[in-house]
């Protein structure tokens, strides 16, 4: 009777969770409405993890208010028992419930960790496009060494075709996160680290740091957009005909630091300025500037402001 | 003379942090002016800041605690209504005040509200649940309180003097190095992190040595209560991890100070290595907290169930557990620093496998409560508001252990979320529940009944209406530390959880006011018997409040649930254990050597901090000279009569005498 009576009340409080659970995805423009190949592993990965829990999880919350609630102080109907305190088959089963959980979810932890390793190429017949990102404050610097273009601020790739990011900093920690694409990566100083996406369908979508990095951080967003081939194809040639160079100078004005600098193009005048970049062969960010200091010991508020 | 320090340190152009340091100014004073008028002084001094007393540093701890965690609430506040006011606009709060306050907020709650609750719990309970008259080390006690306090007190200099750290709780470099944070902020935050965290260890040491060493006959091991247990694990944390904090920080200081290259950006320095070596602190420190509070709850269960703790020895085994593999997870909170599939995998194992112990515990909690007689009073209410909210918390948590879903939640606002479900639902609810429950020890009353469960209704939905909004935002791709959002379709999210603050306010004011209340009604809620919850470890031997030396004869344990026994014992003969013989005992001397101490400590790091080297020099000398001092004294301990013993535990035993008639008349259910 008592099984049968949780298990009914388990059912539906299940079937409103769902409900609610559904409405929020369905409302979800983020990381739940992923765009690609990626960003659906990641996303299946979550929502199954979080069912298999949920089977555990509301049960054990439904017995612990039906437990306090049955054996409340006024109910003497209900046997007292004051020595009752070890039952080894409860033990048995208490332990068994979170370990068979959890060997489960590692299962999903181990598989999920090698089949969405940022690291590893995707698996697709067309062959991937190379792009190169660094972190600067308080922007985006996207570098496409094959085309020989270079975009601050928006991020253009190809349809269906796998796109291998490397990703370094020129100045404080960053992360790299296109929400909508998938899995995010750190974006460091003095090292590249490596991640592949891809975009299904032409789409208007953004991009963000989740690293803070300063006064500028709220404005790291990026513009991404995903062409067609023939529209990729000739984005890049408008980029690199109407482009200034990136240059060193160019560079070094970039590297300053400065908040909501617009989206724009450059034609690459280096091929190899991301290895420089990510060797600090070109010298890191300079970070605030000595400009006159209105407070002893505080950093100047407006530094890098346009 | 004063290093970079002149009068321009102080924000004159900022309203905010004037006005509000100008407030606390004047409070302060008020409270200092009327200690003075009404002659205090001598009480304070002699009763309360030279006092090596561990139940008087541990309710100081949790004073400080509470002031703490109503700063860092204000904090709060002004990050939540900034966000609903900056979208798509700059909101009041400029960065570089804003990215202060976030810090700000992350420190304060973390090393300097639930830090010193936890403590202070630990410190007022461990010996009377042990049946010993002190810890350890009672001097070296109040040394560390008052480092704790100091830091606390160098934070809060730095709302008033120059600036605070804008570089998140944990300042990862090379954003935190001098190129990108010259100014005073960070080591505003390096040196109060660093003198606290020295405190932090010397009473972690000193309830190890306490646990290990001074049990009163009878108390083994596994005859001790789950409290203890668990502040056992906590510390034994404390003592494996501050030294790594310590450590790190060290190293970020002279990365800043003399130029050197540990961390930097640049000349083979590696600012990754801070953040595999801050969070193998950090992760740890996080079962600090947390474990002494999964103690209170099961005190809590079993004394509110009328029952012993279901399943002790799998609790202390779930305990030990957790103590150590909480050592083996730092990694994830930086899976997507693209360690590798392998390494990720290995811990992202290793931190689910921590709520194994967790689940264990939870179903443990809840045996306790079948077949027993649950009364739902306030530490009860905070208790069930804990498993539902833990639960929760510890199911995102394990969705942020597993890598693959990590890489689209990390630092989003579902990671926000997921903590504060954690350290909310299970630090803060459990301190508040503590605090109901042995407020009557501490204080010789009971807390407001009504007040309390308005409290707790308060946080419990206030809680949800504030987090729940933010684990959706996070899954549209809202990142954390935001100053100003530039998405319109977050906005009813934030208004919500706007809303959510709102109710929060509304507990913390009755939480204020049930304080209140309860002083004032008093006499009303006394606890005259010493046992006002019925419960079942030795605390609730002693008279509320407890006498300086705790146990005028130490106690004799012979089983699990000490005071249980000896109550069922004294029931079922109907009459008290004989009269013990009474023998004088030594106890400490009060010592100003702590307060003393820190207090140069703290113009230590207030000197560091503001380069003025000299002061630095002549400061660091005196407080050596304070333990020099101290260290050659004769005399360090004062004897305790045998008549003033006897008179104290008569009186006791007349208070039990009546309990156990009472107790026998209707305690047919026993």
């Amino acid at each position: 009777m008592i099984e049968r009576c949780i298990s009914e009340r388990v059912a539906m409080k299940g079937c409103s969770i769902t409900a609610a659970l559904c409405f929020i995805l369905s409302s979800c423009a983020g990381v739940l409405a992923p765009v690609g190949p990626v960003g659906e592993g990641n996303a299946e990965i979550l929502i199954n993890a979080t069912m298999i829990m949920l089977a555990i999880v509301l049960p054990t919350i439904v017995l612990a208010f039906w437990m306090a609630w049955r054996y409340r102080a006024s109910n003497t109907s209900v046997e007292y028992l004051p020595y009752w305190s070890f039952s080894g088959r409860i033990e048995a089963v208490v332990w068994s419930i979170p370990i068979l959980t959890i060997m489960f979810i590692g299962g999903l932890i181990w598989i999920g960790s090698y089949k969405l390793d940022p690291f590893r190429p995707l698996d697709s017949e067309r062959p991937q496009i190379e792009v190169q990102v660094v972190a600067l404050d308080w922007k985006w610097l996207f570098i496409y060494p094959e085309q020989g273009v270079a975009t601050v601020n928006q991020l253009v790739v190809p349809v269906g075709t796998p796109v291998h990011f490397r990703i370094t900093s020129a100045s404080v920690f960053n992360v790299f996160w296109v929400p909508r694409l998938g899995s995010m990566i750190y974006a460091m100083p003095g090292m590249v680290s490596e991640l592949h996406l891809q975009a299904n369908s032409a789409t208007d979508i953004w991009g963000t740091s989740a690293q803070f990095s300063g006064d500028g951080f709220s404005d790291m967003q990026f513009k991404v957009r995903s062409l067609s081939d023939s529209d990729f194809a000739a984005w890049i040639d408008s980029a690199r005909a109407a482009a200034p160079k990136l240059d060193q100078a160019a560079y070094a004005k970039l590297a300053q630091q400065s908040q909501r600098h617009p989206p724009s193009a450059f034609g690459l005048a280096d091929p190899y300025i991301f290895d420089a970049i990510a060797t600090q062969r070109v010298p890191p960010g300079p970070g605030p500037q000595a400009e006159t200091s209105e407070h002893a010991g505080r950093e100047h508020p407006s530094a890098g402001k346009e | 003379m004063f290093g970079k320090l002149d009068l321009s340190a102080i924000p004159l152009s900022q309203p905010i942090p004037l006005v509000t340091s100008a407030v606390v100014i004047l409070f302060a004073l008020g409270v200092v002016a009327m200690v003075t008028i009404k002659g205090w002084w001598p009480y304070i001094w002699h009763e309360w800041i030279t006092s090596v007393d561990h139940k008087r540093i541990g309710i100081m701890y949790c004073l400080l605690g509470g002031l703490m965690l109503i700063r860092g609430f204000a904090d709060a506040i002004m990050m939540r209504t900034q966000q609903a006011v900056a979208i798509n606009a700059e909101g009041y709060l400029p960065p570089e005040h804003y990215n202060q306050i976030f810090s700000a907020h992350g420190t304060i709650m973390i090393l300097f509200g639930a830090m010193p609750l936890v403590l202070g719990f630990m410190n007022f309970l461990v010996p009377l649940q042990l049946g010993v008259r002190d810890v350890a080390f009672p001097t070296f006690n109040s040394v560390g309180f008052w480092l704790t306090a100091s830091g606390a007190l160098l934070v809060n200099v730095s709302l008033f003097i120059g600036e605070f750290a804008r570089t998140g709780w944990l300042p990862y470099p090379p954003l935190s190095e001098a190129t990108y944070s010259p100014g005073v902020g960070v080591d505003y935050y390096l040196w109060a992190v660093q003198i606290s965290g020295v405190g932090t260890l010397i009473t972690g040491i000193n309830i190890v040595t306490t646990v290990l060493k001074m049990r009163c006959p009878g108390m083994s091991y596994l005859r001790m209560p789950v409290f203890t247990w668990t502040s056992l694990a906590s510390c034994l944390l404390i003592v494996a991890a501050f030294p790594i904090l310590t450590a790190t920080l060290a190293m970020l200081t002279l990365d800043r100070y003399v130029g050197w290259h540990y961390f930097t950006n640049t000349a083979g320095g590696n600012p990754m290595m801070f953040v595999n070596l801050i969070w193998a602190w950090g992760h740890p420190e996080v079962y600090i907290l947390v474990l002494p509070c999964f103690g209170i709850f099961s005190e809590i269960f079993s004394t509110f169930s009328g029952k012993p703790l279901f399943g002790y020895r799998s609790m202390v085994a779930a305990t030990l557990f957790i103590c150590v593999v909480s050592m083996l997870v730092w990694l994830h909170h930086f899976f997507t620093m693209g360690a590798g599939p392998g390494v990720n995998t290995f811990f992202g194992i290793s931190s689910s496998v921590i709520a194994v112990g967790t689940g264990v515990k939870i179903y443990n909690w809840i045996f306790t409560m079948y077949g027993g007689r649950v009364r739902l009073a306030v530490p009860m209410l905070w208790s069930m508001g804990f498993i539902f909210t833990f639960i929760i918390g510890g199911l995102t948590g394990v969705l942020l252990a597993i890598p693959p879903a990590d890489f689209i939640t990390h630092n989003s606002m579902f990671l926000v979320a997921h903590f504060h479900n954690v350290i909310v639902g299970g630090v803060v609810f459990g301190v508040f529940a503590g605090m109901e429950f042995w407020f009557p020890k501490a204080f010789g009353f009971r807390l407001h009944e009504g007040w309390g469960k308005a409290a707790f209704w308060f946080a419990l939905i206030g809680f949800w209406v504030t987090f729940a909004p933010l684990y959706i935002l996070g899954l549209n791709g809202m990142t954390r530390r935001l100053q100003h959002i530039n998405f319109e379709e977050w906005t009813p999210w934030l208004y919500v959880s706007l809303a959510g603050v709102i109710i929060l306010i509304l507990g913390v004011i009755s939480q204020i006011v049930q304080l209140v209340v309860s002083i004032l009604e008093r006499e009303k809620l006394r606890d005259v018997t010493g046992d006002p919850w019925d419960g079942r470890s030795l605390e609730w031997a002693t008279p509320s409040p407890s006498p300086f030396f705790n146990f005028a004869v130490m106690p004799n344990v012979e089983g699990e649930e000490a005071y249980w026994g000896i109550k069922l014992r004294a029931i079922e003969t109907q009459q008290l254990a004989p009269e013990p013989e009474y023998a004088p005992i030594e106890m400490p001397l009060h010592t100003p050597v702590g307060i003393y101490t820190a207090f140069f400590s703290a113009i230590f790091g207030f000197a560091m901090i503001w380069s003025i080297w000299w002061l630095a020099i002549v400061s660091i000398v005196a407080a050596f000279i304070g333990f020099v001092v101290f260290a050659w004294r004769d005399v360090h301990e004062f004897k305790v009569p045998a008549e003033e013993l006897a008179k104290a535990e008569r009186a006791r035993r007349a208070a039990r005498e009546a309990l156990l008639h009472r107790l026998s008349s209707h305690g047919a259910a026993i």
